[in-house]
């Protein structure tokens, strides 16, 4: 188990004068939660299938202040998706968000970014105390309030009322494992004013082959009218584990649809929550993960519906091969208020090994009368009567099991409104199809 | 010899199915096989294609000099031989067109031929689907996705001409069809019929019989061919039905 007291010499050394109050405040609190509850144990029932903390057996450590040295913009600008080099870039090394490095292609009016020390002291300071922290009511484990302890270099972003930005922002995450085993603990707090449009990407990338470990904290508020496309793409290396929580809370009526594609990695988890918080909200969850080796993808979806009307579609698509882990555990509260709620739930899956695992696990808990949910989930194999007709025709078994499993995948895949990311994630796909 | 069958028997679950079935037949010739449901036609035809749960317990079958059994599924189709299912699946997501392009230059890869260009591709599919009058708006939909049981078996017939293979076994392509489609996918596998290609029907209507003439008729019976003749034997069977036959092979099993 890693050193506590790591955590604390670190957490002592913080620059005290550089924060703002709320952060501050914020911050302290988190680590006494932290040193309260440690790193969540395989013993806990919310992550049985994931054990995060034996991986801090292997000591990882924050990165020094001074990755930006090694890595230039051009030398960021090669690991770049396609369709990236036209979109808004925010990059992250080793969690810490780096102004000087990314590119913000939109002009002010249309999209605020600002390190969130700054946001906290200025002109966004009531949004920052009123947002920022808000997701730890919902995710209480230690390893969420480590995060909020080591809130440093985080971002704030804001959409002003109206704008509806054409070009996507990226999230790209890069950790400079080449020398360490490395904790990066990104955080962002991006905000949707009325009538605003963004479209988000998240992508990683871990450099060097010591381990990395992402344990990323967003929290996402829309106003009125505001609409979100939320696409993550994890496709990083066997060395790079991942907690990611995002934390969506639509507190006027919006629309929100996220998507994850999870391809390659070491140990992932995902948490996603969405709190419906104004009557007539709309969400749509998708996720697509595609695993071999030994990868392991762990999906926690929470959808809180708290007031009356509001419509939620989850549909989470797995396969798994080799001795790949694809978990989905999607939990949907409909609270007293939340009347005439609508909320759907779906999980299917694809098991091509012995040794692989699938679980999925819905939990519904209703405490309105007047609803609509459903939820379902489904683990089989490759239609066997369709793979004879296709080999019956001379396509071979790999390439008849890859078009099959490419159409299962596809009416998640067709939810990518990013034309050029949508190219990209479907390439990945028939070449990961094509090489296990 | 283009396909010489000798002594199959196979059985599906531990259950036997085929008890020892002998069937040559040569380049050009048209055999059709009739006989009651369940006595194994489409069980003879799965073995051939290479269907794996059926297990082939005695017997050989050897296809163009090569033996049958030891060829994948795949290889199989390549090397020319060609099933027309009694019940095409439908497989949602995958687009009939690039199924049947990536399938005709599979068997052109095999062969040692260079892929057909997109162009090449369009120019022989535009050809074929005259010739089985299949509409376009059906081969941009996913497999068989949604088809009438008439349309999959129009498209079964589209792909035989695509795929131009040397032996086709069509298993009950004319059931479920209405009497212009018959005639029209009659007429396609017509004109596929020539002295290189043979075809093995499988049927329980003489009407497919009038318009594609067979060279020989069999009946398949509770696993074993117990009786081969002409065309006129079909003929003989539209009017008698199978019992003169049957009867018989359950006698002499008996005697
Ligand atoms: N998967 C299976 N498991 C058990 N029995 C099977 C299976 N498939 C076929 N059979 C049996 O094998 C026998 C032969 O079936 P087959 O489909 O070959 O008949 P057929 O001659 O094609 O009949 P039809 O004219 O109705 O198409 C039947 O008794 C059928 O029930
Ligand atoms: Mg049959």
């Amino acid at each position: 188990m890693m050193n506590t007291a790591y955590f604390k010499d670190q957490f002592e050394g913080l620059a005290d004068d550089s924060s703002a109050d709320t952060i501050k405040e914020l911050s302290k609190a988190a680590f006494e939660s932290y040193n309260h509850s440690g790193l969540p144990s395989s013993k806990l029932e919310e992550w049985k299938y994931t054990n995060i903390s034996s991986l801090f057996d292997k000591n990882y450590q924050f990165s020094k202040n001074n990755s930006e040295e090694e890595l230039s913009y051009t030398s960021l600008k090669a690991l770049n998706l396609p369709g990236q080099n036209e979109a808004n870039v925010l990059y992250f090394i080793d969690g810490r968000f780096m102004p000087d490095l990314s590119k913000i292609r939109s002009s002010e009016k249309e999209l605020v970014i600002l390190p969130l020390e700054k946001a906290a002291a200025g002109p966004y300071q009531k949004i920052v105390k009123e947002h920022l922290g808000s997701s730890s009511k919902y995710l209480k484990d230690g390893l969420h309030a480590l995060n909020t302890a080591f809130i440093q270099e985080a971002v704030f972003i804001y959409l002003p009322k109206g704008q509806q930005l054409e070009i996507p922002l990226y999230l790209h995450h890069v950790t400079h494992a080449t020398k360490e085993n490395i904790l990066s603990q990104p955080r962002s707090l991006i905000y949707l004013a009325e009538n605003s449009n963004l479209q988000l990407v998240e992508t990683y990338t871990t450099l060097g082959s010591m381990d990395s470990f992402n344990n990323e904290v967003i929290e996402i508020v829309l106003e009125e009218h505001a609409f979100l496309a939320y696409y993550k793409l994890q496709n990083d290396g066997p060395n790079a584990a991942q907690v990611s929580s995002t934390h969506i809370h639509q507190i006027g009526k919006s629309y929100v649809q996220s998507l994850t594609i999870s391809l390659n990695g070491g140990v992932i988890r995902n948490n996603l929550n969405l709190v419906l918080d104004a009557p007539g909200n709309e969400t749509h969850l998708y996720g697509l993960s595609l695993l071999k080796g030994n990868s392991h993808v762990d999906h926690h979806t929470l959808v809180d519906n708290k007031q009356p009307n509001c419509f939620s579609n989850q549909l989470y698509k797995g396969i798994a091969s080799d001795t790949a882990t694809a978990i989905f555990s999607g939990r949907i509260i409909v609270q007293p208020d939340a009347q005439k709620t609508n909320a759907y739930q779906s999980s299917k899956n694809i098991i091509l090994s012995d040794q692989a695992t699938i679980d999925a696990k819905p939990q519904l808990e209703i405490f309105a009368d007047d609803v609509k949910c459903s939820h379902g989930c489904t683990v089989g194999q490759l239609d066997e009567e369709a793979m004879f007709y296709l080999r019956a025709r001379g396509i071979p078994l790999k390439s008849a099991e890859s078009l099959l499993l490419q159409a299962f995948s596809s009416d998640v895949l067709t939810q990518i409104k990013l034309e050029p990311l949508r190219k990209h994630v479907e390439q990945l796909i028939s070449a990961h199809l094509a090489s296990s | 010899m283009m396909l010489s069958i000798k002594n199959i028997h196979a059985n599906i679950e531990g259950k036997a199915i085929l008890k020892g079935i002998n069937l040559d037949i040569k380049a050009g010739e048209v055999h059709a096989i009739m006989g009651p449901n369940g006595s194994g036609k489409s069980t003879l035809a799965a073995v051939l294609a290479g269907r794996e749960e059926y297990e082939v317990t005695e017997g050989t079958i050897s296809f163009l000099d090569k033996n049958l059994l030891d060829l994948s599924i795949e290889d199989r189709a390549r090397a020319g031989l060609f099933l027309a299912f009694q019940y095409p699946v439908e497989i949602p997501g995958v687009s009939t067109t690039n199924f049947i392009k990536a399938a005709v230059n599979e068997k052109r890869k095999y062969n040692g031929q260079e892929p057909l260009d997109a162009l090449a591709f369009l120019k022989v599919m535009k050809e074929k689907m005259a010739m089985v009058e299949i509409d376009q708006s059906l081969l941009s939909r996913s497999i068989n996705e949604g088809f009438s049981g008439g349309e999959k078996k129009r498209n079964e017939i589209f792909q035989m001409a695509m795929l131009e293979p040397k032996l086709a076994i069509l298993d009950e392509t004319d059931s479920g069809l209405d009497i212009d489609a018959l005639r029209i996918v009659a007429n396609g596998i017509n004109q596929l019929r020539n002295e290189h290609r043979a075809i093995l029907l499988i049927t329980h209507y003489q009407r497919l019989l009038d318009y594609i003439q067979p060279d020989y008729v069999h009946v398949l019976y509770n696993g074993r061919i117990v009786k081969s003749g002409s065309k006129e034997l079909a003929l003989e069977l539209e009017e008698k039905g199978y019992d003169f036959i049957t009867d018989e092979t359950d006698l002499t099993a008996k005697a």
